[in-house]
């Protein structure tokens, strides 16, 4: 099958790669960069650099300009009402955990905060604390047999004592979308706050957050061929305005005496300290990179690229999918075989996958597999990828069994 | 410094190994020689801890030398650790502190494997027979 992606030149690591042998399918862990994007990094260096809203001259003028022209680009890639919706972070974990503490002040003893047997460690961890910290109790989703949180279970657990629902809307391991807008309905009808963790589920994509409805969303820009080290935290208006601030510092506060503060509202109440002002400059370039993509093109390739890979996998004996993927990513172990040695026995043939526990320890031991192989793909993946994956999976097996 | 003839016979076998695919299958007939542990080690008190795959490690001092026993899931990984072994059983604790077991990978053309970025933790396994043995 030829499956060309007319987005490859676009990336310049892919050709070196291809030079070196490797193979790139690691997407989902962090995606390559497209040259739009080096470009606007290396524009932003070059043109001479700034702090932002700090200081009156000119420099530093134009790169809060560009920053703050960032946020709008961010709001109206998310159908956000305003760009003051929108806070920078270092990533999902970050604004995760801007949550969990943001939201402290409104969980008692007792409360109930909901999430999925799926949740990647970064929207676990921070609600297992938060939990631990208030004596509120964590509740788990269970999923069911194609990796999709169970509807029925959900409307028993989500309850009156609910008071926050965090899901994932596509799973890192089994790229099984999630039925988020039916359990924000759930979440909604019991007054509990809503957040949707968007890393993997925004680059497969775009999402209209006020029709999704959900109060919070997170994502990593470097998932979405952006740069490391920034995130995007979206709030409700409302919402953004009800949460405690969590780190100080800089130009977050309003005014401040040696014993008492008080401190800006959302956004910037929330961004702390310097923010990675190349990252965000990046982002936005990443995502006026992405606009100019066919977007329907972009989907029908991903998904062909998904049905060739599982139907590989399928055929092959012994191999077996964790759930059912819809997405741009399948995990699988094999009979017999334990993940690392295929892992490294792939890397050997210069194939860049995936092995181990993905980040999601609880989800694995649910799954009842030590660890797993996952297979993710970019938008500039094509056929002649999935063919090495296969050859040099059929290789390591042959070493393996 | 002369090898134990283990070592030695590790040395004979990968220095001459042409290719990943060949150094891959005789690492799994080494990771065989591995005896395997039982149930009542592989406990949590014996596991190296920082390691993807599940991988334990038990060392005992008898007249002074130095006696290890360890075992993974992992196939790649128990040939690893069978290598290793090969080369530091029997040390007493001076020459244990003094090897450069990453010359020793090297010699075996499987440097590789303990580059920093190897999830495969064999850098955890030497970092805990130098805890264990450090008491
Ligand atoms: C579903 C999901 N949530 C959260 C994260 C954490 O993202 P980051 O490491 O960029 O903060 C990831 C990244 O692997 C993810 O896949």
């Amino acid at each position: 099958m030829v499956l060309h992606s007319p987005w490859r030149a676009d990336f310049p690591a892919l050709s070196l790669f291809e030079a070196q042998g490797q193979t790139y399918l690691d997407s989902a862990a962090t995606a390559q960069k497209p040259q739009a994007l080096i470009d606007a990094l290396t524009g932003y260096y070059t043109s001479g650099v700034a702090n932002v809203h700090r200081a009156q001259h000119s420099p530093a003028e134009r790169v809060t300009r560009l920053y703050e022209a960032a946020r709008q680009r961010v709001a109206s890639w998310l159908n956000a009402a305003s760009p003051s919706q929108i806070v920078f972070t270092r990533g999902t974990t970050e604004a995760l955990n801007l949550l969990a503490y943001g939201l402290e002040h409104r969980l008692a003893a007792g409360d109930e905060i909901v999430i999925s047997a799926l949740e990647h460690h970064a929207n676990l961890l921070p609600w297992q604390q938060l939990a631990l910290r208030t004596q509120a109790r964590l509740v788990i989703l269970p999923l069911d047999a194609r990796g999709e949180i169970e509807l029925d279970a959900a409307a028993r657990l989500i309850g009156p004592r609910t008071r926050i629902l965090a899901v994932s809307q596509l799973s890192n391991v089994l790229g099984r979308w999630q039925p988020v807008e039916a359990l924000l309905q759930l979440a909604r009808a019991q007054g509990a706050i809503t957040v949707v963790d968007g890393a993997q589920a925004s680059v497969h994509g775009r999402h209209d957050l006020q029709a999704l409805g959900c109060d919070f969303y997170a994502f990593s820009a470097h998932k979405l061929y952006g740069p490391d080290g920034v995130g995007v935290l979206y709030g409700r208006a409302d919402c953004l305005d009800r949460l405690k601030h969590w780190q100080f510092g800089g130009e977050m506060v309003r005014r401040a005496d040696f014993h008492s503060a008080d401190f800006h509202a959302a956004p910037m109440g929330l961004e702390a300290g310097t923010p990675p002002i190349a990252g965000v400059i990046g982002l936005s370039a990443a995502l006026d990179y992405l606009c100019s993509l066919d977007a329907q093109a972009v989907r029908r390739h991903e998904q062909a690229l998904l049905e060739h890979l599982v139907a590989g996998l399928s055929v092959r004996e012994g191999v077996r999918l964790l759930g059912e993927p819809q997405a741009a990513l399948a995990s699988f172990v094999v009979d017999d075989v334990h993940h690392a040695d295929l892992a490294q026995l792939l890397g050997e043939q210069g194939v860049a996958v995936r092995g181990g526990n993905h980040c999601a320890m609880p989800l694995m031991q649910r799954l009842g597999v030590p660890g797993a192989i996952r297979v993710s793909l970019g938008l500039y993946n094509d056929g002649e990828d999935l063919t090495r994956f296969f050859a040099a999976l059929d290789q390591a097996l042959e070493i393996l069994r | 410094m002369s090898l134990p003839p283990a070592a030695r016979a590790a040395l004979d076998a990968f220095a001459g190994c042409p290719g990943w695919e060949q150094r891959a299958r005789l690492l799994m007939q080494w990771g065989e020689r591995l005896e395997p542990l039982g149930e009542a080690e592989r406990v949590p008190a014996n596991q190296v801890q920082g390691c993807e795959s599940s991988v334990w490690l038990l060392a005992e001092r008898r007249e002074g030398c130095w006696h290890f026993r360890a075992y993974s899931d992992a196939r790649l990984l128990r040939g690893l650790l069978a290598v290793l072994l090969a080369r530091v059983d029997g040390l007493g604790g001076e020459e244990l502190a003094q090897l450069d077991v990453a010359e020793w990978f090297d010699q075996l053309g499987l440097s590789r494997q303990l580059s920093p970025s190897r999830s495969n933790g064999m850098n955890a396994v030497l970092q805990r027979m130098r805890e264990l043995t450090r008491s």
